[in-house]
């Protein structure tokens, strides 16, 4: 009995008009998101094999991936361990200014990346508040690798925090306090009782962060040196490409950083599928 | 009965005592951390715009290439915005009403944007609307011009922020439900009715929120939009490409004063997203 009529509507979907809302979202990705996406691949795959090789592990252009992922995995690790922090003080401590420095959290989102980068190379140059104090010590912090990771920094502050808070949120306090009436240890408790459960959302907003962080280019570009071998990370090495009108170059580099992108995409999505199911 | 709430008394104080210490450190260590990768970098944005006095500042915010850079992003938001809400809103309504294969797979890929490298996308639009790209032909033919132009800066922008209002609104339709609207279809109303008087009063906050997001972030894109846009002062040149162009010019006081016009812009967000997020909070139905 069900099946029939099940299976007449199906075939009366299929027939029917798609309608207005369903136009306009698959037409509006078409044209702004698919159709970018091929063009680039296509672009990519237009050049011959060995070429597409000789670009993509090019002396600058490997250097530049290395420092690239090895400088966002950094940061998004510190922010790791800062973002649990915070998520923990914000959710479960009352102070006053917590409600002003909950929503601070977000204004690496909300704060244009170009500002970003001339205050923060501003900061840390030589004759700058917090570079004049390292200066003496022969670090240089602007225009340098450090400069780089700590633009990293900034960006990617918010993901780990805001993965975190309604975790942390959901955990009963009751089970903590259970732990310490056991005789448990503040470290025991956290490293048994509070940790396990907080992994999974912990690891989402470090993927979140790192990806943030690999793609970044506003405040890099203004706070590094921009040189090859040194602190050049990928994108800016992309956006040098197609100055030069070195189209293949720029293409073949960013195919893959975009697949790159998208292998991080299917990683997040496991990780929250992962974690749903630690909520059950 | 008075000896077991003595005896609780006595844990919690002391439980209190090891706990307040713990407590105060992590709140300082926190804030600490807080203050030196945010508050201060922020604070010193404010600090330089201001430190020669009102008058520069003021003769910075007045220069025609300011002006004509602000009035570039308030345009470019302007077609971007309204662009990226009927996208989000249709997005949101599909996905949260139908059911169809590859409906999660929509749902991540709409989250793409947020993936792709600002560079990289700024690429893909020069490829398929720069010289020798897939439109070459056809826009020179047409005799329009869309990278180093305004339209090219659209693009660029309406990809960044494409994903911020179907994501805000798509949990709340699919929360709502539709038992709303098909009783105000079966009492006679039409998609329009429905839609401005049962559905958009439901997602409202959620849509403002959304609106929000993309406010900001459209305002302030700096990656793909200097990768189309060309850069040339006074036509192609957004706010936020003039920030960085003051600054390598060694026009500090340029540069910080539009900084400052942009990190108003960022609290500004900050305090109505506050005010949204109680909003919302507050009416738990």
């Amino acid at each position: 009995m069900e099946r029939p009529r099940n299976f007449r509507r199906l075939v009366m979907a299929a027939i029917k008009p798609p309608s207005i809302p369903w136009l306009i979202t698959f037409g509006y990705l078409g044209i702004m998101l698919f159709l970018p996406i091929v063009a680039l691949f296509a672009k990519a795959f237009s050049l011959p094999l060995d070429q597409i090789w000789q670009i993509a592990i090019d002396p600058v252009a490997i250097a530049a991936y290395k420092f690239t992922f090895i400088t966002a995995f950094l940061a998004a690790a510190l922010n790791g361990i800062f973002g649990m922090l915070l998520a923990w003080v914000l959710v479960r401590y009352q102070f006053p200014g917590r409600r002003i420095v909950d929503a601070a959290v977000d204004l690496p989102f909300a704060l244009p990346t170009a500002v970003a980068g001339i205050t923060l190379a501003t900061i840390y140059s030589e004759n700058g508040w917090i570079g004049s104090l390292f200066a003496p010590l022969g670090i240089k912090i602007a225009f340098t690798r450090i400069g780089v990771f700590i633009a990293m920094v900034f960006i990617s502050l918010p993901f780990v925090v805001r993965t975190l808070q309604p975790v942390v949120q959901a955990i009963e306090k009751e089970t903590e306090e259970s732990a310490r009436s056991l005789g448990a240890t503040h470290f025991q408790t956290f490293v048994r009782v509070i940790f396990p459960p907080l992994i999974p959302a912990l690891l989402t907003g470090i993927t979140l962060g790192f990806s943030r962080a690999v793609g970044e280019f506003g405040s890099i570009v203004i706070i590094a040196s921009n040189t090859p071998f040194e602190d050049l990370i990928a994108p800016v090495l992309v956006f040098e490409r197609l100055e030069n009108y070195d189209y293949g170059g720029a293409t073949v580099i960013g195919a893959i950083m975009l697949i790159f992108s998208l292998i991080l995409i299917l990683i997040i999505n496991f990780l929250q599928a992962w974690q749903q199911k630690y909520e059950l | 009965m008075s000896f077991n709430s003595e005896v609780e008394s006595l844990k919690q104080n002391r439980h209190l005592k090891g706990s307040f210490w713990l407590k105060t450190c992590l709140i300082l260590v926190a804030v600490f951390y807080l203050g030196l990768v945010l508050f201060f970098p922020v604070a010193n944005v404010g600090y330089i715009a201001f430190s020669k006095g009102l008058a520069p500042f003021f003769a910075a915010l007045t220069g025609e290439d300011f002006l004509s850079a602000l009035k570039l992003t308030l345009f470019i938001t302007g077609v971007a915005l309204p662009l990226n809400t009927i996208f989000g809103l249709c997005a949101a309504w599909v996905i949260a009403r139908d059911r169809f294969f590859g409906r999660t797979l929509l749902i991540s890929l709409i989250d793409l944007p947020f993936a792709i490298s600002p560079v990289v996308a700024g690429l893909m639009i020069v490829l398929l609307y720069g010289r020798n790209g897939w439109f070459s032909n056809f826009l020179e033919q047409v005799g329009w011009k869309i990278i180093f132009s305004p339209p090219g800066i659209i693009l660029a922008t309406a990809f960044v922020t494409l994903p911020f209002v179907a994501r805000e609104v798509m949990p709340i339709l699919a929360e709502v439900g539709s038992a709303e609207e098909e009783a105000a279809r079966t009492l006679g109303a039409s998609d329009w009715q429905i839609f401005w008087r049962v559905t958009l009063p439901n997602i409202r906050w959620g849509l403002l929120y959304g609106l929000l997001l993309t406010n900001a972030r459209a305002m302030g894109e700096f990656g793909a939009v200097s990768v189309v846009s060309g850069n040339i002062i006074g036509a192609t040149q957004t706010l936020p490409l003039y920030v960085e162009d003051a600054y390598k010019n060694y026009k500090s006081q340029e540069a910080f004063a539009a900084s400052i016009v942009l990190a108003l812009l960022a609290v500004v967000t900050l305090v109505l997203k506050e005010i949204l997020s109680r909003k919302t909070e507050q009416k738990p139905d």
